[in-house]
Order: structure tokens, then C-alpha cells, then sequence
């Protein structure tokens, strides 16, 4: 553990803290109304210090320094790339998500080899070029956000420098995503280095073997780089000491990750560095972690589906306990979509409620013979309607009954969504003054719902059942609106 | 930059540099074991120690320092924390000499440290899965429908495939008809099929209802008496059944009997903590089981993983209305339409999608402190009980193995 006293953590932080080292003259240059409020943002991490512009004046160079490093993470933030193309790692405050939110969602790397031919030469043959460029169109739309994959690591299994030079080339000039350069020889690194100089890739890894020469190139070329001790902690710890004595800051650590035999010291040793940095100050330690799933494929004789379902799976658990990047081999949909899905939400703010505001939404320029849909409060069923809605482009309403942040399956087998909250929410929408018609959507999930609804609602409205899931809204629609005449 | 320009931030440094080395002065006196050749190196003016943080403005000036020429040691040793809570522990199913007819009982819970976390002590027991199975024919995606469609109409072989084929640690059996809404089976009905399970099987029970707060009262209480002594887990009940006054009579009904309350509430501890106090009237603490909701991943997995870090971490803490074993119904993660959806050639094969998406879902709440899962796909479910083996041990990795793996043609 580290001599130094232990930082506090931001949770720990008072805005009376941070109001006494801010200027406190009250000048609303920052657009709050005070400096007090200007400290309360600020604990919350919603402002930075530097839209204070005082603050950035020479007189208050102390209270600058002492600020940043009082709201300073208690994982280090690492930047790998530059520019536009560039990904920040780590820059976390807390071990667990419920105690504030976690911050930089882990970008997911997959691999490239220097062996790679740069166009395949059959059609089952991937190519490097091929490779990269499906990394980059990777894109899931989940609840109305593109989600995607974020960098390539480009591995030497050729050994020879100029192979490795060659390959690194050839990736930098088909993407912009940032790099992971993986070697553990150096002379091979400092031959893809030479190639990308100007895109500040990570070198992974320096070992118990190479870290001299490593750090060396890491200094020489402004890279942040990447410790590899799998399954020795203390080894991993004193290669970090030596080379930030060596003058490297930017690091990134790798315990190693074991995906079949040792998967508990994996997960243990991640917990463990993530414990020491973020409840013991531990500055050796305090580092962003980087998992590597795509250790399934080495060594491994199964089947390739069960190595993906493994690497995969391991892959989800690191989201979970405490990486801040991945590297990956198995680029098809199922095995990244459901880790692509994790992350985004593992990093979303916690306190932010389940439920949206009930009530009545309109999508497009509906009119009074608009279809009228109802869905519940649920934050993810909303927003997932929502995304269907305007992807089909449908000019409609939307009635968002209260089912206190419950989906609509669950909401009606807990009697939280009932003929008679249904009812209640037509009425309170006042959606009879908008539409001429007397004609409700309700979701799939609802159906057995939809005559009770009708007794509920007197007879007046015709209830249409939806889709089970929300996508299939564009083809209800399409089918059944407007609908027919009552036989 | 001019000589006085440079010079200017060591002046103003200067004081927070004597703070640092006053820092380490007290440390030489207070820890023996600092090495003396290592410590003077440390305090020559302007060599930073590496374990302090260089404000930016002093690093531009520190004078080149002497690179080290081989590793520095520096032991790791792990923070390990005290907890005052432990988890209660419930056993499921009860065997003849218990008074029941299981031929052999489960026993979950006990953790006195949050799961997994080896390096602060083992868990007392391991996790286990119980398998979904429903009492009339039901709509299942496609992945899961060719695994059970043979038995699919009858409870029995059902509950039998689950345990022979797919390793079953207990079955639940999920009273569908029940449903006023569906078929209103009468509780007779439900008790009926409830005996059948019993006879077809001999692994420990979870009896499922339908969810309405004023049916499952009736069922649970009949099936209660009929499966005396078997330590049967009844799921769930809930503030609603409170609401309709009819959550007593159920308790008391569970206790007479000797069976186990699974207490369902919704992604909230406070009314997770209100339901406990009232079960208290009736139950002990080892006969309640929590269920705090589990969202499919994609649909809010990550209000359910949250929620049981927090769970498991106030009841280690020491409060004890969470201080049970918890339950998730992982099978929900067939809700995320990922999970069953055709969604073009790129996210096939859905074959896969659809049982990863279940695995998933579970395994990042057995890291949350689940003791307790109902599961459906048998992939998701033999994945569950090999990486719960793995987790159970420790020590095991080789670092051989992936040493090299930079190297590796794969």
C-alpha cells in the first residue's frame, strides 16, 4: 500500500470543500448564479474547473492545482490516439456504480494480425483490409443510439519488423480508430511505432523481460504503455514503480485474463487492483485495467462456436468487474452485441430514475386521424418504442400510462398495468380532444387487457392489440391503420 | 523561456515540496522497514518519489533523474475488508428423515463477503439453478421451444427432462393456469400438478404462481398443505398480496407447513426492507428468500446489478432486513428482443444470440451476490454451473498458458 495518505473519494467531497478554494467573488462567468453552485456542479462532475475563468488565472494557481487534485479520479484517465481519433480510458472514481456513476465506457478492440493478407484470397478468406473495415461499420441502434465498436489491435505473430511495419501501415491508412500495437519484442514495436508516429498508439506489453526497452520506445514516441504480469500481482506493481520511475506516466495495467482454468484469479486479481486503487490509494495500482477475452483462442482446441460463447461470456464479466478496454478476437454479431449492450449500460448514470414522465407524446406532425399507441413508464420500454416510432417515421401519439418504472410484462402480471389504469390514462391524456377517433393501440403484452379496457372505457373506444414487441409497430400500422369500419 | 521565468515555479513549488519530504521524514521514523539506500534517494532535492503525483508545472522543470536499471520491488498486498453482517443461511427441499421426500436438500446463502471476492474468504455455498417448467403449453422462443417441446403439456416429464437432461439443482413449477386471465385453474387443480412434480422428481421445489395478488394467496396456501415438511420455496410474495390483506395468511400458512417465502419486490430496497418486516411476523429469517427483480440485459439489467451490489453490500454492512439469500429469475432475459428477434445475417446465428443473451444476463448477478437462479436455455445453464465451479476455486491459473498469446495464430 502507498505511504501517502489516502485520497478521499468524490462522494467524500463537500461543495463547501470546493467553494472555499474557488474565488468566491460570485462573478457568474461560468453561468451559474454563485460560486456555491458552481461547487455543488462541480462535485458532481457536471462541470469542470475550467469553465471557472478566474480560476485559470495566475493568482489562483494554487487553488487550481489543489482542486484538480482533489477531484482527480482514483483510477488515472489514459489517453490513447489523438485528436478526433483518440479514446480516453479509466478516469474512474469509485469501485462501485451505485456510489456516484462510472465514467469512460471501456472501448472494445479486436484483433488484426501482421500475417493477415491485405486482401483474402477467396471469398471465405477475410482480408486485413476487409477486417478493419468491419470493425469500423459495426453499429447497433439500441434505444435510439448508435452504438459501436472502438479500436484495432494489431498483433505480431510474424515476429519480423517489417512485416509488422508493413501491417501497421496499412491498418493506420484504412482507419482512424485508435491503436493497440501488440508485441512482446521490441524491436518489432519500435518498427509499427515508426509507422503510426504521429497517432499515439498503446504498446502492449512490457514485461518482466522487456520493460527497459519498452519504456524507452513509450517515452520516444509519447505512447501510454501497457504492464503484462498475468497472475502476479506484485510483479505487475513493481514493473509499474520501475517504469514510472523510468518516466513513463501513461500506463495501463494487465494482470492477464484466464478464461477457462484461472477465471477466479482473473476476476479476483482485476477486484483486487480495483480495490487497493479506489479504497487504498494505491498509486502503483491506480491505472486503467485492460481485459483481454481473445486469451480463449490461445492454446484452445474446442470448437470455434465454444471458444466464442467463452470469450464472449468472460468478456460480459469484465464489463462488470472492472476493466476499462478489451481486447477481442470474434468479431460476429452475438458474440459483441450483447457486450456492446453491457457497457452502454453499465455506464449510465444510476441515478437516474427507472420511469419517464407519464402523460401524452406526439411523433411527427400528428393529426386528429393519427393512431393512437400506449405504452408504460418503463425507461427502457419507452425508449425503445420511442426509437421504433421514429425510425418508422409514423406521425402518431403516445399515451406513457404509470406503471411506477415497470415493462409492460411484468406491469401487467403485477397488476400495475389494469383495464383501469389504462382508462385513467386516456382520460388524464386528454387525447380525446386531439383525434376524432375512438380507436387505442395497446402493447401486445397487454392483450389480455383489451376487453376489460373496452367495459373500462364504457364501450366508446375500440382497443387494437399491438405487436408483442415494438418493433413490429411499423407493420401494424401499415396493416390495420386506418381501421376498418366496425362489422 | 528566460532564467528567471524557469526558475520561477520551483520558488513557488517550494513550499509543497517541503511538505511532501516532511511527509517522508515521518515515515522514516514511523516504518523500519523503509530501506535506507532507497529513502535517500527519494529525498534528493527535486527527484520526485514515485509514489507522489508531480503537479504539471513542477515536472517540466525536475532535472533528468537516473532511470533505473532493473525491477524495483514493490510487494502487493491486497486490502481485505471486515464485514459485520453475513447473509442467512436457507436450506431448500427437506429429505425423509427431515420430514419431506427430496432425495436431497440445497443449502444457499451464508456469504460473508460480497461473492467471489476469494481473496477475502470463500463462500459457504455455492449458487445453484433451478430450471423453469409450466404447467400447460406456453409461447417460448424458438431456442428454447426445441429443447422442451416434446414435454411440453405435461408438468411431470417436464420437471423429469429438466433434472436428467439439462442437470437441474431444483425445478419450479410455474402455475400459469392458475391465472384468473388465462385458465382460473382452481387451487385443487394447481395442487394436483404440484404432486405429480413431486412424485416425477426428487430434487427440491420453487412453486411459481401466476402473479395476481388474490389468487396466488389461494393456491399457495392449498399447495402449502399438501407438500407438508417438503421446504417447498413459494414465489413470490409480495406487497400487493399486503395490499389485498392477504399476505398474513399466506405467511402463517408457509410457516405452519414448514416452507420457505420468496419476498418479490421491485427493483427497491426500501419496500424490499418493508416486505422482510412484515414476513418477520410470521417466518424466521432462514425460511425468507428476496427477489429484487431481474430486467434482461439490454432492458435494464444494470438497475438490477446495481441493486444487488447495493443489497449485498448493506447486509454485509449490517443491515439486516437484507441479510437473505437472494433469487433471479434470469429466464427473463428472453424479454430483450436481441434474445429472439431475426435481425438480419450480420447477428446471426440467433440460435446463439438468444441463449448468450440468458447467460449474460446471469452471470453478471451471480457477480452482483445472486444465490439463487431460475434459468431456462440449457447452454446458459451448463455455462452457469461450470463458471460457478471455476469461480468456487482459486489459484488455478497458469500464466504459461497465455504468456505468449500475442503470438498465437488463431
Amino acid at each position: 500500500m502507498t505511504e501517502r495518505e489516502i485520497k478521499r473519494g468524490i462522494k467524500e467531497i463537500s461543495p463547501i470543500d470546493v467553494y472555499m478554494l474557488l474565488p468566491r467573488t460570485n462573478c457568474k462567468e461560468c453561468g451559474e448564479a454563485n460560486c456555491m453552485a458552481f461547487a455543488t456542479k462541480l462535485v458532481n462532475l457536471e462541470v469542470s474547473i475550467e469553465q471557472c475563468p478566474p480560476l485559470l488565472e495566475e493568482e489562483h494557481e494554487e487553488e487550481y492545482n489543489n482542486l484538480r487534485e482533489m477531484l482527480a479520479p482514483a483510477v488515472k484517465a489514459v489517453t490513447i490516439g489523438t485528436g478526433d481519433s483518440s479514446v480516453k480510458i479509466g478516469g474512474k472514481f469509485v469501485m462501485y456504480r451505485h456510489e456516484f456513476t462510472y465514467h469512460n465506457p471501456l472501448p472494445i478492440a479486436i484483433d488484426v494480425t501482421d500475417e493477415t493478407p491485405l486482401e483474402g484470397s477467396s471469398p471465405s478468406e477475410e482480408g486485413l483490409i476487409e477486417r478493419v473495415r468491419k470493425v469500423g461499420d459495426f453499429t447497433y441502434n439500441y434505444i435510439g443510439r448508435d452504438i459501436y465498436l472502438d479500436m484495432i489491435a494489431v498483433r505480431s505473430t510474424s515476429n519480423d519488423p517489417k512485416t509488422f511495419k508493413s501491417a501497421v501501415e496499412n491498418v493506420a491508412e484504412a482507419t482512424k480508430l485508435p491503436l493497440i500495437l501488440c508485441t512482446f519484442d521490441s524491436n518489432v514495436m519500435e518498427a509499427g511505432l515508426a509507422a503510426v508516429k504521429d497517432r499515439r498508439p498503446l504498446i502492449y506489453a512490457a514485461t518482466e523481460a522487456n520493460w527497459m526497452d519498452m519504456a524507452e520506445l513509450a517515452l520516444m514516441y509519447h505512447c501510454p504503455l501497457t504492464i503484462f504480469a498475468p497472475n502476479n500481482l506484485t510483479l505487475l506493481r513493481s514493473l509499474a514503480r520501475t517504469v514510472i520511475e523510468y518516466g513513463v506516466e501513461d500506463l495501463v495495467l494487465d494482470p492477464g485474463t484466464f478464461t477457462g482454468e484461472g477465471l477466479s484469479d482473473t476476476v479476483n486479481n482485476f477486484t483486487m487492483i480495483r480495490r487497493n486503487a479506489c479504497k487504498g490509494g494505491d498509486e502503483l495500482l491506480s491505472f486503467p485495467l485492460i481485459g483481454t477475452p481473445i486469451t480463449a483462442w490461445a492454446g484452445d482446441k474446442a470448437p470455434e462456436d465454444v471458444v466464442a460463447w467463452r470469450e464472449a461470456y468472460t468478456a460480459s464479466m469484465l464489463v462488470s468487474r472492472y476493466a476499462d478496454l478489451l481486447i477481442m478476437h470474434k468479431l460476429d454479431g452475438w458474440v459483441q452485441l450483447p457486450n456492446v449492450i453491457w457497457r452502454f449500460n453499465i455506464y449510465t448514470d444510476p441515478r437516474k430514475p427507472v420511469s419517464v414522465e407519464t402523460g401524452l407524446r406526439t411523433f411527427g406532425k400528428p393529426d386528429e386521424n393519427s393512431p393512437v399507441l400506449l405504452t408504460v413508464n418503463y425507461a427502457l420500454t419507452y425508449f425503445t418504442v420511442e426509437s421504433d416510432i421514429k425510425n418508422c417515421g409514423a406521425d402518431c401519439y403516445l399515451i406513457v400510462a404509470d406503471t411506477e418504472g415497470i415493462s409492460v410484462e411484468s406491469a401487467v402480471a403485477g397488476r400495475y398495468l389494469t383495464a383501469e389504469t389504462i382508462a385513467d390514462a386516456v382520460k388524464e391524456s386528454g387525447i380525446e380532444q386531439k383525434v376524432n377517433h375512438k380507436c387505442l393501440i395497446i402493447p401486445g403484452m397487454a392483450a389480455r387487457l383489451s376487453g376489460e379496457t373496452e367495459e373500462e372505457l364504457k364501450d366508446e373506444w375500440r382497443i387494437i392489440v399491438g405487436p408483442r414487441d415494438s418493433s413490429g409497430i411499423a407493420k401494424l400500422l401499415k396493416e390495420k391503420w386506418p381501421p376498418k369500419e366496425e362489422e | 523561456m528566460s532564467g528567471d521565468e524557469k526558475d520561477k515555479p520551483i520558488i513557488k513549488f517550494r513550499p509543497k515540496l517541503m511538505e511532501m519530504i516532511s511527509k517522508f521524514q515521518e515515515l522514516e521514523l514511523e516504518d523500519v522497514e523503509i530501506d535506507v539506500g532507497e529513502l535517500e534517494i527519494q529525498l534528493q532535492p527535486g527527484v520526485v518519489a514515485p509514489q507522489i503525483p508531480a503537479p504539471p508545472i513542477q515536472k517540466a522543470v525536475a532535472p533528468a533523474k537516473a532511470k533505473p536499471t532493473e525491477i524495483m520491488q514493490a510487494e502487493f498486498t491486497p486490502l481485505v475488508m471486515e464485514y459485520p453482517g453475513q447473509i442467512a443461511e436457507v436450506k431448500l427441499g427437506a429429505t425423509k428423515s427431515e420430514g419431506g421426500t427430496r432425495g436431497n436438500t440445497i443449502m444457499i446463502g451464508g456469504s460473508k463477503t460480497p461473492a467471489f471476492y476469494s481473496f477475502e474468504g470463500p463462500l459457504p455455498h455455492k449458487p445453484m439453478v433451478a430450471l423453469d417448467v409450466f404447467d400447460m403449453e406456453v409461447r417460448l422462443p424458438k431456442a428454447i421451444r426445441m429443447h422442451v417441446k416434446e414435454v411440453m403439456g405435461d408438468t411431470a416429464a417436464w420437471a423429469k427432462l429438466a433434472v436428467e437432461k439439462y442437470g437441474a439443482d431444483l425445478i419450479t413449477v410455474n402455475l400459469l393456469s392458475t391465472d384468473p386471465l388465462i385458465k382460473d385453474a382452481s387451487p385443487a387443480e394447481a395442487t394436483k400438478t404440484v404432486e405429480e412434480v413431486l412424485q416425477a422428481v426428487d430434487v427440491p421445489l420453487i412453486i411459481g404462481g401466476c402473479g395476481d395478488p388474490k389468487k396466488d394467496p389461494l393456491v399457495f396456501e392449498k399447495v402449502a398443505e399438501v407438500a407438508e415438511g417438503e421446504r417447498v420455496v413459494f414465489s413470490s410474495l409480495t406487497l400487493d398480496m399486503s395490499d389485498a390483506g392477504l399476505l398474513n395468511g399466506v405467511a402463517k400458512a408457509l410457516n405452519d407447513h414448514g416452507h420457505i417465502a420468496l419476498a418479490f419486490t421491485a427493483l427497491d430496497l426500501n419496500r424490499a426492507k418493508e416486505l422482510n418486516r412484515k414476513l418477520y411476523e410470521f417466518l424466521p429469517k432462514d425460511r425468507i428468500l428476496m427477489d429484487l427483480t431481474t430486467a434482461a440485459l439490454g432492458y435494464g439489467l444494470e438497475y438490477s446489478f446495481t441493486i444487488h451490489e447495493r443489497a449485498r453490500m448493506a447486509a454485509l454492512m449490517g443491515d439486516s432486513e437484507l441479510q437473505h439469500p437472494v433469487l433471479s429469475g434470469s429466464t427473463n432475459a428472453w424479454a430483450a428482443r436481441e434474445a429472439w428477434m431475426k435481425m438480419g445475417p450480420e447477428w446471426e446465428p440467433r440460435l446463439l444470440r438468444g441463449p448468450i443473451w440468458e447467460t449474460i444476463t446471469a452471470l453478471n448477478l451471480l457477480l452482483a451476490g445472486v444465490d439463487l437462479f431460475m434459468m431456462m436455455h440449457p447452454a446458459a445453464v451448463r455455462t452457469m454451473r461450470e463458471v460457478i465451479e471455476k469461480l468456487m476455486g482459486a489459484g488455478k491459473a497458469k500464466p504459461e498458458k497465455i504468456a505468449d498469446w500475442v503470438n498465437v495464430r488463431m
